[in-house]
């Protein structure tokens, strides 16, 4: 078990292109890092990149207290997880497991006691004398684990490991991968397009956009405090709701237009947040997670916390109520927001509109119906802001170390 | 090939199998399938007949051959004799003809199998410069006919002094046999998930155990057709041997070729030479046989 630093690296490719830009991580011994961002952001490579099956342009990476920028895969002493699982087709499940250790020229006795042990541990062991073609899904995925936890590696590399897997096994085998990791302790990175991976397996997780490292952070301190339009929208399922809004002091606190409604910003929040003043009288991206909305007719709505709208879709899925409806507030443009949408499969955001689509996660005991009118509380407290155009998080003081300027990505 | 990758799970094919076919539609489909059995019956038997009539010829005296063709065997079943066999062992020269048969295939089959996979894997698998045009001008070797080197190796071979014997021939076959190899195992080497490699390195493989250890196992399919393949034209060849074995050194073929005659042939000598010739490849074939059909779907069907 070792520590993990990336310092600098980057991967440029013959043609020019740049996969990774000058990542900086620091991977605790024992750690469960996450790698998240939408496909094309670069993920993979850096994941590649310290397992030595790509070559790295720049930087310097270094495992435990060894540098091994040129060190072949097979002497970095970390196990990979292939997508694929990349089992061996023509070996049985015993000798998939314990290949690594058998070209180790580890002791017979010695890999068939390990083989077992990590069998044990994902409860293969009826399944060792099986080839991987007889083995489903989830069986195959195990197998690819126990390759790996066999070694006693440095670290473990895990590239979009349940991304084969069906819905329900998907979280049994997430739930499967944190206990072992936990269990083993071994440094962790993982590779992953699912943010709900990201958010309950990562000690910490890593935001890549485009090949630039976006954010570090705990989990939960990414999903409260992003440093930028990016972040706030790529975590969070439904995901934030960013429109252009106009701030004006209103006495202590202020006043926030989006369109023709407005909302009152507490002093509270602009007491903790003093660079928003800069603010006043421009334009500004406002956030709003879903959850941070209500159905008004549930409690008080007090003045400037209630929006108005007519309901276009409401999803019941029993615990909640996802809640469909327009503002009359443009929607936020930025390289972020059409990264965004390009990733969610959506069209280019189209620049002239005048409205945007807001989804509130409302209590089951809301009865708002399609087509009828909504008045929405919104958590004027838990509200985010964005620069308009760098799209950076407006909080406390400067911003925070792992922040990229937007002209950086061009 | 795609067990590692692809899930078994897959609801079976719409149709496949469904249990609740129409009588009409279950008779067609009888009647279709008895149409083929009878085509390939057909062509079996048409293959057949001339085999059994060389085998048969072979089991009569030279007297009998030639006043009558070899069905008359089925009137008079006492016409079968060995003799022709047992002069064939008696005569030095065909034997030795045999045995230069089998120095001549079985060494250019394994040079050509494993030169052609390790080629094969390098072209696949590794980076080097000038890779893709290095394969580009194998493929290109493909096309040229045999017939245009003899002159220029025969004088080589001449220079170098090996002309007429059996490391000649061989290497004349490992020569003309390798573009193919090569051709034929980098493609099918190349679809080998790269995955797979990438995982028997992060397992501690070198670049020969890889090799050894994955590539030459998956590829086992290939290999074994490509090597029933070759063996099959360095056994049948002829041309080859014509130009490059002298008289002490000659295979079969040639031998049985010395047999004819102008104005009738040794027909004792050659149906019972041309049989025993025939009956190793056979074997082969029908060994690995389901090497071969492997082979020749490999790609096609996964």
């Amino acid at each position: 078990m070792a520590k993990v630093r990336l310092a600098g690296v980057g991967k440029t490719y013959p043609d020019g292109t740049s996969a990774v830009n000058s990542l900086d991580l620091d991977i605790a011994d024992g750690e469960f890092l996450v790698l998240v961002g939408p496909s094309g952001c670069g993920k993979t490579t850096a994941l590649r990149m310290v397992a030595g099956l790509e070559e790295i342009s720049s930087g310097t990476l270094t495992i435990g207290d060894r540098v091994v920028n040129r060190t072949p895969a097979r002497d970095r002493d970390v196990a990979m997880v292939f997508q694929s699982y990349a089992l061996y087709p023509h070996l049985s499940v015993r000798d998939n497991i314990g290949f690594g250790l058998q070209l180790r020229k580890v002791a017979k006795s010695e890999i068939n006691k390990r083989v077992e042990e990590a069998a044990r541990t994902l409860g293969l062991s009826e399944h060792l004398d099986r080839k991987p073609r007889n083995l489903s899904g989830g069986q195959r995925q195990r197998v690819a684990m126990g390759r790996a936890i066999v070694r006693s590696p440095q670290a473990f590399l895990m590239d979009e490991p349940l991304s084969n897997l069906d819905a329900k096994l998907r979280v049994q085998m997430r739930a499967e991968i944190s206990r072992i990791q936990r269990d083993l302790g071994v440094t962790t990175i993982y590779v992953t397009h699912d943010q709900v991976e990201a958010m309950t397996l990562g000690d910490r997780v890593a935001v890549m956009k485009k090949g630039v490292l976006q954010q570090v952070a705990a989990p939960q301190e990414l999903y409260d405090r992003p440093v930028n339009l990016f972040v706030a929208g790529f975590i969070g399922s439904p995901a934030m709701n960013l429109l252009q809004g106009r701030l004006a002091a209103d006495g202590d606190g202020a006043r926030l237009t989006l369109g023709d409604q407005y909302l009152s910003v507490p002093a509270s929040l602009l007491a903790e947040r003093p660079r928003l003043r800069e603010y006043v009288n421009r334009d500004i991206a406002v956030g709003i997670r879903p959850e941070d909305m209500e159905d008004a007719e549930l409690g008080d709505g007090a003045e400037g916390t209630v929006l108005t709208s007519t309901t276009e879709l409401v999803e019941a899925l029993g615990s909640e109520l996802l809640v469909h409806f327009t503002l009359g507030a443009p929607p936020v443009v930025t390289e972020d927001t059409k990264e965004l949408a390009r990733d969610a499969g959506a069209d280019n955001l189209d620049e002239g509109k005048r409205s945007s689509g807001v989804i509130a996660r409302f209590s089951p005991r809301s009865r708002t119906t399609i087509g009828a009118d909504v008045r929405v509380r919104v958590d004027t407290g838990r509200l985010y802001f964005f620069d308009p155009v760098s799209g950076a998080g407006i909080w406390e003081g400067p911003a925070p170390a792992h922040q990229q300027k937007e002209e950086t990505h061009a | 090939m795609s067990t590692a990758v692809k899930d078994t799970e897959a609801p079976p094919a719409p149709g496949a199998g469904t249990p609740h076919r129409s009588v009409a539609s279950r008779i067609v489909g009888r009647i279709g399938s008895g149409a083929v059995q009878v085509v390939l019956l057909l062509i079996g038997v048409f293959w057949l007949v001339p085999t059994l009539g060389l085998f048969v010829s072979s089991l009569r005296s030279p007297q009998d051959n030639s006043a009558s063709g070899w069905w008359a065997v089925l009137t008079e079943p006492s016409q079968i004799t060995l003799e022709n066999y047992a002069n064939l062992l008696d005569n030095a020269g065909f034997v030795s003809s045999f045995f230069n048969t089998v120095l001549i295939t079985v060494p250019a089959t394994l040079l050509i199998v494993v030169i052609g996979s390790l080629a094969a894997y390098a072209f696949a698998w590794m980076e080097f410069p000038g890779r893709d045009w290095l394969f580009l001008l194998v493929v290109g070797l493909l096309v040229v006919p045999l017939q245009v080197a003899l002159v220029p190796i025969a004088q080589l071979y001449g220079g170098v002094g090996i002309y007429g014997s059996i490391l000649g021939v061989v290497l004349f076959h490992v020569g003309y046999g390798l573009p193919f190899a090569i051709f034929l195992l980098r493609n099918f080497f190349a679809a080998i998930p790269r995955d797979l490699l990438e995982a028997a390195r992060m397992d501690g493989g070198k670049e020969f155990t890889i090799f050894r250890r994955v590539i030459l196992p998956l590829g086992g399919p290939a290999i074994a057709s490509l090597a029933i393949f070759q063996f099959l034209w360095v056994w049948n060849d002829l041309l080859v041997a014509m130009v490059f074995a002298d008289a002490a050194n000659q295979p079969m073929t040639k031998a049985l070729q010395s047999e004819m005659r102008q104005f009738g042939a040794n027909i004792d000598v050659i149906s019972a030479g041309a049989f025993l010739s025939m009956l190793v490849p056979l074997i082969v074939f029908f060994a690995f046989q389901r090497y071969f059909v492997q082979g020749m779907m490999g790609g096609a069907v996964k």
